[in-house]
């Protein structure tokens, strides 16, 4: 119909010497692809060096931090949206989880009970809230995910005949420890590779997702919003698509928390403070990064962990958020755009001053 | 209906201003139709009730026949009204291909696809840099936006808007801000764009002497209201449209 605009980019796709084709072979000359071969492979042989449980807990834990920092990032910094109730997808796995091996006597239907309420109520929530929120203001966004979440942490401190109220539960004894024949959930080394598998699962699905047309839709919306619109895309469509696929994997990330930790209470899966922990992830590690969504986990929870510790060295160090917030400040500092934000900006500047 | 394009009694208060106030135009297929006037006149917010960026306070705007002023932005993109803006707004921190790409993307109705790595999708990649070409941006193809002067800027914001290939053009005065060398090559583009004859376009402008000879026909917009439209000879004798523009009214920025 319109044919000399149309006539232009045929010619030039003719060009034999177009370098921007995809092709496969290049991706092992880049150096990220070659970075995350070299962390998989020494996260993989991190239990030949160590029997030692708690660090095989801890790096355990970062992982499933990770994945929930880096669906936390989809809103953050791949779609521009503050949620203040990222807490409750994650909550709604680890509840799912703890609940559902508590009252299945088959843990292989316990584990996949939980598995399917837990993606059938994230992908609900994430949609109704989503529905509720997103074509108004984003502050109206920030507030209804807060109130959304405050009504599962209330439901889950109220409803004490199911949750145990504010106390929680334990449910070390009903963790599988032959789940499908094969699958030891109480020994740690075990819980480590599946939290390995799942956060590289997680980072490769997301990584697609970003780099798929909805995914570079998302970062234009990020960036002009409106402008978006006028190109014939359906905002609100995509804001749902990334408040759905955050929550799922976060709900996910619930799940796996649940086998690590063994324990659910309101406060420490569904509150608040977890919102803003995983906020804290995700600034730190550099906003619009999935890496650094997990070098901020890695970050945070280390850093806390360091610090209770030096609680028995000196009785000042009992103050540890407070030194926990002069971290925080010093590598807003010297990163502002975040740890792996600024690296990657400092390295882009100098290829392109070479 | 005749024309492609029509607005009726268009009007929009804000507060008790009244910025365009009962403005009916016609704008026939495949023409050029330029909307001059001077700053304030309410040029911009007739296109931005056109494209659906605000809702009328009174009068419809139909769109071959039909009924549009209630419909949202990209919904009337979708139907085949593109539009640049007169205030740059691209996306600063995407490369200058990624611009014009998702405006491709957008046009070839890769909506929801999140399985497939773009790069899959090269043949967009490939056009948008078709686009840029024709503006001379294509060297700065992978800078980021927020890096280009000026008039790159206003020359990518018209790339996007050809790379949406819309039945009907929405230009909001394309070369402003540019420097004065810069200007030709943009008028000539819209001079081939208007040759071809295969859509329509809609140009404001605030410079009548701009657009004399490019327009098959002239809108003129003074206080929001519709003051003269007609085929350019007739605009430039309209003693209406002469006492504006010489009476000082019509500031010349
Ligand atoms: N969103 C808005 N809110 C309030 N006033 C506006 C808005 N948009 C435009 N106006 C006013 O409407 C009038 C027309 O503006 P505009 O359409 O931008 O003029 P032009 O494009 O002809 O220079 C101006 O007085 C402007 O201040
Ligand atoms: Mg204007």
């Amino acid at each position: 119909m319109k044919s000399n605009l149309n006539e232009m980019p045929n010619k030039t796709e003719t060009t034999p010497d177009v370098p921007r084709q995809f092709q496969r072979n290049t991706l092992m000359k880049q150096p990220n692809y070659w970075i995350f071969a070299a962390v998989t492979l020494l996260m993989m042989a991190v239990p030949l060096f160590t029997s030692s449980n708690s660090v095989l807990f801890m790096l355990t834990n970062i992982f499933i931090l990770g994945v929930f920092a880096m669906s936390y990032d989809l809103l953050l910094g791949y779609t521009g949206i503050i949620s203040f109730g990222h807490a409750m997808f994650f909550g709604i796995g680890a509840y799912s989880m703890g609940l559902s091996l508590r009252f299945f006597d088959n843990a292989e239907a316990g584990v996949l009970v939980a598995l399917a309420a837990a993606i059938v109520l994230c992908f609900i929530v994430s949609f109704f809230v989503g529905l509720l929120s997103l074509r108004l203001r984003d502050t109206f966004y920030a507030l209804i995910t807060l109130a959304v979440a405050t009504i599962f942490l209330i439901a889950a401190e109220q409803w004490r005949s199911l949750t145990r109220g504010s106390d929680g539960f334990n449910f070390t004894a009903d963790i599988p420890n032959n789940l499908f024949g094969f699958i030891n959930l109480l020994d740690r080394q075990t819980v480590y590779y599946l939290g390995l598998v799942f956060i590289v699962a997680m980072f490769l699905i997301m990584r697609r997702f970003i780099y798929s047309p909805v995914g570079r839709t998302l970062q234009a919306i990020r960036e002009n919003e409106n402008r978006v619109a006028s190109l014939g895309f359906n905002v609100l469509h995509y804001k749902l698509i990334s408040n759905v696929v955050a929550g799922v994997i976060a709900g996910l990330a619930g799940i796996m928390y649940a086998f690590s930790i063994r324990f659910v209470n309101p406060h420490s899966v569904l509150g608040v403070e977890l919102t803003i922990d995983v906020l804290l992830m995700t600034v730190i590690g550099g906003v619009g990064t999935l890496v650094g969504a997990i070098v901020g986990a890695g970050i945070i929870e280390i850093s806390s962990h360091w610090l209770m510790g030096l609680r028995d060295v000196h009785p000042i160090f009992e103050r540890w958020v407070i030194l926990f917030g002069i971290i925080f400040i010093l590598i807003v500092m010297f990163f502002p755009a975040g740890i792996v934000g600024t690296i990657r900006q400092k390295w882009k500047a100098r290829r392109s001053s070479l | 209906m005749s024309g492609i394009l029509e607005t009726k009694d268009l009007t929009i208060n804000f507060g008790g201003h009244t910025a365009v106030d009962h403005v009916s135009l016609s704008i026939k297929e495949k023409e050029l139709k330029s909307i001059i006037g001077p700053n304030g006149a309410g040029k911009t917010t007739v296109f931005n009730l056109i494209s659906g960026q605000l809702k009328p306070s009174a009068g419809q705007v139909y769109f071959k026949g039909k009924e549009i002023e209630k419909l949202p932005p990209h919904k009337r993109t979708k139907l085949g009204i593109g539009r640049s803006f007169q205030i740059t707004n691209v996306f600063p921190n995407l490369s200058v291909l990624e611009n014009v790409r998702l405006a491709v993307q957008s046009k070839e109705n890769i909506m929801y696809n999140m399985i497939r790595h773009f790069k899959y999708f090269s043949r967009l990649e490939d056009e948008a840099m078709g686009f840029l070409e024709k503006v001379q941006l294509d060297k700065k193809a992978d800078h980021p936006a927020a890096s280009l002067a000026h008039g790159e800027k206003r020359k990518l914001e018209i790339a996007i808007l050809l790379a949406l290939d819309s039945e009907v053009l929405l230009l909001d005065e394309p070369t402003a801000g540019m420097s004065l060398e810069e200007v030709p090559d943009i008028i000539e583009l819209i001079k081939e764009i208007r040759d071809e004859r295969d859509r329509t376009i809609i140009l404001i402008e605030h410079k009548m002497e701009l657009v004399l000879n490019l327009s098959d026909s002239i809108a003129v917009l003074f206080h929001g209201k519709l003051l003269a439209d007609g085929d350019p000879e007739d605009i430039m004798k309209n003693e209406q449209v002469q006492s504006a523009y010489l009476g000082g009214d019509i500031a010349d920025a």
